[in-house]
């Protein structure tokens, strides 16, 4: 790995260095930059075809409406990285926002109360999934497709004869509509880049002093300043809109929390171990079917907090809440900005950057006034093509001698 | 093979399944500072040795000594606990995890302070050991321990798997099949790192079926042929064709239904 970093960074040949990059890219290590790449391509394309796409206005939208699918995507993460699936995200978001939705309409329960409530419903769902794959040795896709249609079925229950619920909770729906002032935009700006310097200059510095090797100060600059400037950009765009959306910041934080769970952690570490190897985390003492059930727990309990977030900026919980393509789309978001299908590899931010990739193409295609019949066509095909990507730079990595 | 009570010593280990009888009255010593090289054809009951030790797989008959002492072996903990280790062939790490990581599975350290609450990882104080541990078995083909198991060589992958037996400090170490599927630089490799493990004072037992790596690296060749220990050799007093009549049961002749124990 040092060597490789040597190679970039010396830049005596820019041919090695592009070469490397190559390697990098076909067998999925530079993951990150493969999406960032993609979300050029589609925004440059959709900004040729309507010009309003990348206005402030538009994509301050796009992420309200992204919000909520990013938000379950998160939980998904630590399904994927435990090399299973979860394919119950979208019933049970549409399930416990209903049940919300109720408590606060027909039962005048307090919305904080409520929101909790759908949270903890979520766990427990999360529980029963984990139990039953674990205890009872049932495929994880099996019992959660069996389950999500019986999560629709409660939520018709739920829902009642109407089959709607208009929610004018200001809790509720101020969750995502409420908008940062300019200023504290800003502020959140440079924390976020502060606290992302402080903590890789920390890490560094601690490794230094163990006497550990330590990568280039000039690698740890240019990824701070690559993400400092995304940042930077994101402020500005919604500040010239209506200002850094409350939402946003939500999702970053679970994200962030994702991430610190996943990357830094015992548990996360026993995540990554059992989707490389289950029998060899087993064999190494870890109780890899506890393990599993808290990834089902937190994954559904994410899910319900997604269910949240949608019936927050729709004002209202239906039918069709949690129905249609979104379950597939909060699995597809990961696996196209680089969470492996098969375990073991992936992150929190994958996510985030998935749902960017996925909701562009769906606001771009909105914008166009496609017909639907074209766009679920696109979306199949883009699915298509990103799980086609991830599988061949599997067998790449699989191939490749040390 | 030295002194009245051996490091580990088991008698009379019998194993059967169903009819099949894959250990009959077996005897197995090993003493620390000795490699013991454990052969035999296919279905000879290495396997099935190995695991009653490891506590993988219990034995229906026999008694277990360890330092001396009785011992009994119901669990890969209690095995874990009296100080022997295992590396199986398939070594059982995580492609996708670093060496660090692999080192420490199921026993990473935490960091201290406000850290430790949150269950945060001390990733620099387990690199700083890893490093150690690799250096003090000599292993220097491993140029960075955070790259991926995955993308190791498969003698840097038994060098990792062999390290990480040794966290638990234990006194014996069974290795399956070390060799198995490795070129010639990388058997030199491993076998190298055997010899620094039983000079360190450890036991050592090999399972092998290669001869040549036997004769590189034991000091004394258990034989096993149909669930009976046929023949014990120091190795410095034997030829590769007497070690291989005992495997094949060449030595006792047609007709010979129930071999000797000739040592």
């Amino acid at each position: 790995m040092s060597d490789e970093r040597e190679t970039l960074g010396s830049s005596s040949s820019v041919g090695a260095a592009l070469r490397e990059l190559g390697r990098k890219l076909a067998q999925g290590e530079a993951g990150t930059l493969l999406v960032f790449i993609m979300v050029a391509v589609i925004w440059t394309f959709f900004q040729f075809q309507n010009p309003r796409f990348l206005s402030p206005g538009n994509l301050t939208n796009l992420m309200l409406q992204q919000a909520a699918v990013a938000t379950i995507s998160i939980g998904v993460v630590f399904i994927l990285l435990l090399g299973w699936i979860d394919l119950s995200v979208g019933a049970a978001s549409g399930f416990c926002a209903s049940v919300m939705a109720v408590l606060v309409v027909s039962h005048h329960v307090p919305s904080v109360l409520a929101v909790l409530i759908a949270l903890a419903l979520g766990a427990l769902i999360g529980l029963f999934n984990g139990f039953m794959i674990t205890r009872f040795r049932i495929p994880a896709f099996i019992i959660t497709l069996a389950g999500s249609l019986t999560l629709v079925g409660l939520q018709l229950l739920v829902l009642g004869d109407t089959g709607t619920v208009n929610l004018s909770d200001p809790f509720i729906t101020g969750l995502t509509n409420t908008f940062f002032p300019p200023l504290i935009g800003w502020i959140a700006a440079v924390l976020g880049i502060a606290i992302t310097l402080g903590l890789s200059l920390l890490e560094r510095a601690r490794r230094q002093a163990a006497g550990l090797k330590v990568g280039p100060m000039r690698s740890l600059i240019l990824r701070t300043a690559a993400s400092g400037v995304a940042i930077v950009a994101m402020v500005a765009v919604v500040n010239q809109d209506r200002g850094l959306p409350l939402v946003v910041v939500i999702v970053f934080a679970l994200a962030l929390a994702t991430a610190y769970l996943t990357e830094r952690t015992r548990f996360g570490r026993h995540l990554f171990a059992i989707g490389g190897n289950a029998e060899a985390a087993r064999r190494a003492g870890i109780k890899i079917d506890h393990v599993r059930i808290v990834a089902f727990v937190l994954c559904s309990t994410l899910a319900a907090a997604g269910g949240v977030l949608a019936a927050s900026r729709l004002y209202a919980v239906n039918q069709s809440s949690g129905a249609s393509d979104l379950v597939l789309m909060a699995i597809a978001g990961p696996v196209v900005a680089g969470t492996s299908l098969f375990g073991g590899r992936g992150s929190a931010w994958t996510a985030i950057l998935g749902a960017v990739v996925i909701g562009s193409i769906a606001n771009g295609m909105n914008l166009l006034a496609l017909s639907s019949s074209v766009k679920f066509i696109v979306t199949g095909a883009v699915l298509i093509v990103a799980v086609t990507i991830e599988s061949v730079t599997r067998m790449r990595r699989g191939a490749q001698p040390a | 093979m030295s002194a009245a009570s051996p490091l580990l010593c088991l008698k009379g280990v019998s194993k059967a399944f169903g009819a099949n009888q894959a250990l009959s009255g077996v005897d197995f010593e090993v003493d620390a500072g000795e490699v013991v090289a454990l052969v035999g054809d296919n279905g000879a009951g290495k396997s099935t040795l190995i695991k009653a030790v490891a506590g993988v797989q219990l034995a229906d008959e026999g008694t277990f000594h360890f330092n001396g002492k009785p011992v009994k072996i119901s669990s890969p903990q209690d095995a874990t606990t009296l100080g022997i280790a295992t590396v199986y062939q398939d070594l059982a790490l995580c492609d996708n995890l670093d060496v660090v990581a692999n080192l420490y599975l199921g026993r990473e350290v935490f960091a201290k302070g406000v850290a430790r609450t949150a269950y945060i990882i001390d990733e620099t104080t387990m690199e700083q050991s890893a490093l150690k541990l690799l250096e003090s078995l000599a292993v220097t083909t491993i140029q960075d321990v955070r790259e991926p198991v995955g993308s190791l060589s498969g003698g840097q992958r038994q060098s990792v798997a062999i390290a990480r037996s040794l966290l638990g400090e234990p006194s014996v170490v069974l290795l399956d099949e070390p060799t198995a599927a490795l070129g010639v630089s990388q058997t030199e490799q491993v076998l190298h790192l055997i010899r620094t493990l039983a000079d360190r004072g450890l036991g050592v037992v090999v399972i092998t079926h290669n001869l040549e790596n036997v004769f590189a690296v034991a000091d004394r060749i258990i034989v096993l042929r149909l669930g009976r220990r046929v023949a014990t050799f120091d190795v410095r007093g034997v030829t590769r064709e007497d070690v291989v009549a005992a495997i094949t049961g060449a030595e006792f002749g047609v007709g010979a239904d129930i071999p000797k124990e000739t040592a």
